[in-house]
């Protein structure tokens, strides 16, 4: 199989696979952030005291969590038209990205926030230390370490879901490789390329995870 | 001025109308997507928890060659999207000689892609059992088929259970990819019917909510699990 394999046409079309790249970087990161943005305001709805908003952040997570994000986005790009929205490829997918992780990332900065034991929050404000500067020096100091590794495993699974995007015709690195194959009709070379491309950014995130995680416990241990 | 308003209103209340009646006969097509998803789903279910937990019990032997080779099919399978997965299994092996309709190809991707994640959770789970446990299972003359039997998984599965659920899950919701190789899933349903009913909003709320119907459901068994399992924590 390596021997019908062309080198030479992968190194033709490299231009086009790093144009890819470089776009499902950029997509990743801006909605890395949306969905950063989303996840706390969401999180900090779903403890908040008031029943309303915590019912409202429930219904959106929950949502947002048992349908695929393919629906999801379809919903977006084939539906907000008719709503007389218009926007382009490019921003629905960055919206139904955002929107679809920023669910899971309201849940994983739940998880640490909740993990701060109950005792040193009432500390806080037996302190006298109101609302923010319980959150400002309690909470957040040991809620942000250990919430970066699921995070960052997050972030692995936005990247890897900017690949849909391909499907309303966005410019990304699957549909670089779907063009090579249409344009050459050679599949095994785009997209084994896409996936190696694909490779490079999950071993960089994975390592960062480790080298947090590998910190975090140096850092307990002091 | 009012009139025409009024009127424009009108109509547009009409065509919601009309659509959702359109919409409304095509539900019998929606539920057969309904049932292709179920079952594609199901049995990459099956399937893969059978490889997971082979591929698992693998990752936690003493061949290192075995876990070496094993650990690149893992990062391979995590470190790239689905739909590149399933564009190599249905666009590239018939190129090596391996002609696969839809429907095989989409199981056979969807269960290695499940099998990488599920083989993470068992491997996680057997070496969440004390030392002790599989000491103690040596020291007895336990053998080694006896010892995972009997003692390793059974204790295992504890740790297991909550996060394959989950896994299940994202399987289903993953499902909605193998739409892009022309199967009729839910997502493919929808994809065809909002040609003919152009109201994006209704048509996939209609495919939300029949995924929501199958997701949901596991999302809160996957929770009790967890709440469950988690009371009872290893007693030695």
């Amino acid at each position: 199989m390596l021997e019908s394999f062309n080198f030479r046409i992968i190194l033709e079309y490299l231009p086009m696979f790093l144009r890819g790249l470089w776009a499902t970087g950029w997509i990743s990161l801006i909605a890395f952030v949306g969905a950063l943005a989303i996840g706390i305001l969401a999180c900090m709805a779903r403890i908040s005291r008031f029943r309303f908003f915590s019912a409202l952040a429930v219904v959106y997570i929950e949502i947002i969590r048992s349908t695929p994000l393919l629906a999801q986005l379809y919903f977006f790009y084939f539906g907000l038209p008719s709503l007389g929205i218009r926007m382009t490829e490019h921003h629905t997918g960055i919206l139904a990205l955002s929107l679809n992780s920023g669910a899971y990332m309201a849940e994983i900065i739940r998880a640490g926030v909740q993990s701060v034991p109950l005792g040193q929050i009432e500390a806080g404000v037996a302190f006298g230390l109101n609302y923010f500067q319980r959150l400002r020096h309690i909470i957040l100091p040991q809620a942000i370490g250990i919430t970066i590794p699921p995070l960052l495993g997050q972030t692995i699974v936005l990247v890897k879901d900017t690949a849909l995007l391909s499907l309303i015709s966005v410019f990304e690195l699957t549909r670089a490789s779907q063009r090579l194959t249409s344009e050459r009709f050679m599949p095994a070379e785009g997209f084994f390329t896409a996936a190696v491309f694909y490779l490079l950014l999950y071993y960089i995130l994975k390592w960062l995870s480790a080298w947090w995680q590998k910190r975090l416990i140096h850092r307990q241990a002091r | 001025m009012a009139e025409t308003a009024d009127s424009s209103s009108g109509s547009v209340k009409n065509m919601w109308s009309y659509y959702f009646q359109k919409l409304l006969a095509s539900v019998p097509l929606f539920l057969e997507g309904l049932w292709m998803t179920v079952l594609v789903s199901g049995l990459s279910l099956i399937l893969g928890t059978l490889l997971g937990f082979c591929i698992g019990i693998a990752r936690t032997s003493r061949f290192r060659l075995l876990r070496f080779f094993l650990s690149f099919y893992i990062d391979f399978m995590r470190g790239t999207p689905y739909l590149v997965q399933i564009f190599i299994v249905f666009f590239i092996l018939p190129e090596w000689g391996l002609q696969l309709e839809a429907f095989s190809a989409a199981i056979l991707s969807l269960t290695l892609y499940a099998g990488a994640y599920i083989c993470e959770i068992v491997a996680s789970g057997i070496e969440a059992v004390p030392t002790g446990q599989r000491e103690a299972a040596i020291a007895s003359g336990l053998n080694w088929f006896h010892r995972m039997r009997f003692i390793i998984l059974p204790q295992a599965m504890r740790t297991i259970l909550p996060p394959l659920v989950g896994q299940y899950v994202l399987l289903v919701k993953d499902s909605s990819i193998v739409s892009v190789i022309g199967l009729t899933d839910i997502t493919r349903v929808g994809w065809l019917t909002v040609q003919r009913i152009p109201e994006g909003l209704m048509v996939f709320g209609l495919v939300g909510i029949l995924y929501f119907c199958v997701c949901y459901p596991l999302i809160r068994i996957s929770n009790w699990c967890e709440r469950r399992l988690a009371v009872q924590d290893f007693q030695i």
